[in-house]
């Protein structure tokens, strides 16, 4: 177990992982997204009520729920960066944040587009749309902050902070956005109990989650192999790295 | 070893009163860009009182958040500039007291008196008198929320050249509390209801916030000293 985390923080093992890790599962990622895409798309049934409009919740859910998600593990990164001083969890943190802003930015476009024919528009101020607006500010202040700064090091110390604080908050951001008004649907997926959504609606859905997630986990290994490949550029290990890489075509 | 603490506590926050109040600049300006910004409000909307009287809460509370950033973001720049802070981090006493005495120092110029004021605005707005009480109360709680996020960001930015927009990208989200928790107050407060789970939600935020964020700003000033 700790001989793992100890590999983790050494950039060039997590080079080599990330690799390893990208050949295998960015395959599987697009597999399972282009399933998954077909499954809601063509396979699900339409809806009662909706017709196939609903069908852009199986974009809509899974990047909101990864975009949430995103979050935390930028914050546990940063969390990580701060308190163990490992340097993959600063190029971690630095990696999430673009991802999980898109994702959010995803979230409340689908989230529009969605609105305008079964709402009748194509944004209200309700409880979560608004609170993954602000998901969205706080995603843009991390990278803002990490801009701001010329010195590398201090900038991912100083985003940890920001995105601790954020985590804080984020549950009393949530609770008081939904305190003051709320339109958008309670959640239909529940882990305890029946689900308000058939399972012809619910496994695609499911699927396009894991598949999101997946995807997610890619484009972040991914980011922080560019990450390496920059910062390391000079290094010796990298260079013959790279150039095995070359010689393997 | 507590009294040193309480004795370091009370020099710190007589240091910063002090300054502030030979500034009075400071103390002031922050309660003239209120009066202005309300001003504009009746200009934009229309004269209409009972339309007033519905918005005042919003107005309020929105234009207290606008004249706490505008401060906020120089709270520790003085300090940065002149090198008290790098002596501040390197007394024995933890940078977190003397950034608490700071914040609390700077709730007590700017949130304090922009509070105890803040009825005179409120008549202009034709806010109903009754609602005064709630007003200064839920103005004196939250401005020291304000004070204590706003100053997470300006210890995070008092290093760096351009750190005035920045500021308030990285606070604004978390001020969204505090905005709903007030303008839920006032506007209770306004309508005859009881505001007192609204107050009692933002004590609890001053509560928490006095414990965590002088951690979150002494981590940040010392990230900003260190480059």
């Amino acid at each position: 177990m700790w001989s793992i985390i100890h590999k983790m923080g050494s950039p060039p093992w997590f080079y080599r992982f990330a690799g390893s890790f990208l050949k295998w599962l960015l395959p599987i990622a697009i597999v399972a997204l282009i399933v998954g895409a077909f499954w809601g798309l063509f396979i699900a049934p339409p809806d009662f009520r909706q017709g196939n409009s609903y069908r852009i919740i199986f974009i809509h859910v899974p990047a909101a729920v990864v975009a949430l998600a995103g979050y935390y593990v930028m914050a546990f990164a940063g969390l990580m960066s701060l308190v163990w001083k490992i340097k993959m969890a600063d190029t971690a943190m630095r990696a999430v944040a673009p991802v999980g802003a898109a994702l959010t930015f995803i979230a409340l476009v689908t989230g529009a587009i969605w609105g305008k024919p079964t709402w009748g528009t194509w944004w209200v101020w309700d409880a979560r749309i608004t609170s993954m607006l602000i998901l969205l500010f706080l995603y843009l202040g991390v990278i803002a902050l990490f801009e701001a700064y010329e010195n590398k090091a201090a900038a991912a110390k100083a985003c940890a902070v920001l995105s601790l604080v954020g985590t804080v908050n984020i549950p009393i951001i949530y609770k008081s956005v939904d305190w003051w008004y709320s339109l958008h649907q309670p959640a239909s997926i529940k882990f305890s109990g029946e689900s308000a959504i058939d399972s012809s609606m619910l496994y695609p859905l499911l699927l396009n989650i894991a598949a999101f997630y997946l995807t997610f986990a890619c484009a972040v290994v991914f980011n922080m192999r560019t990450e390496l490949i920059d910062s390391y550029r000079r290094s010796a290990w990298l260079q013959t790295e790279l150039k095995q890489e070359l010689a393997k075509g | 070893m507590q009294l040193e603490t309480v004795s370091y506590l009370r020099a710190q926050l007589n240091r910063h009163i002090r300054s502030g109040l030979r500034r009075p600049g400071d103390v002031l300006n922050p309660i003239l860009f209120f009066l202005m910004v309300v001003t504009l409000f009746p200009l934009g909307l229309g004269p209409a009182p009972d339309q007033l009287r519905d918005l005042a809460p919003g107005i309020f509370w929105v234009v207290a958040l606008l004249a706490n950033l505008t401060v906020s973001g120089r709270l520790f720049a003085a300090d940065f500039e002149d090198g008290s802070l790098e002596q501040m981090i390197l007394a024995p006493q933890p940078l977190a007291l003397s950034a608490m005495a700071e914040v609390i120092a700077h709730w007590l110029l700017s949130g304090v008196t922009l509070a105890l004021v803040s009825p005179v605005f409120a008549a202009m707005l034709n806010l109903p008198s009754s609602a005064f009480p709630v007003l200064v109360l839920s103005l004196l709680l939250g401005t020291l929320c304000l004070s204590l996020i706003g100053a997470i960001g300006a210890a995070l930015t008092v290093g760096l050249r351009r750190g005035g927009m920045l500021l308030s990208l990285l606070i604004i989200p978390l001020y969204v509390p505090i905005l709903i928790f007030g303008v839920g107050a006032v506007g209770e407060a306004a309508n005859g209801y009881d505001a007192s789970a609204w107050l009692a939600l933002m004590g609890a935020f001053a509560a928490a916030g006095l414990v965590l964020s002088p951690f979150a700003i002494s981590a940040g000033l010392k990230i900003s000293v260190d480059t």
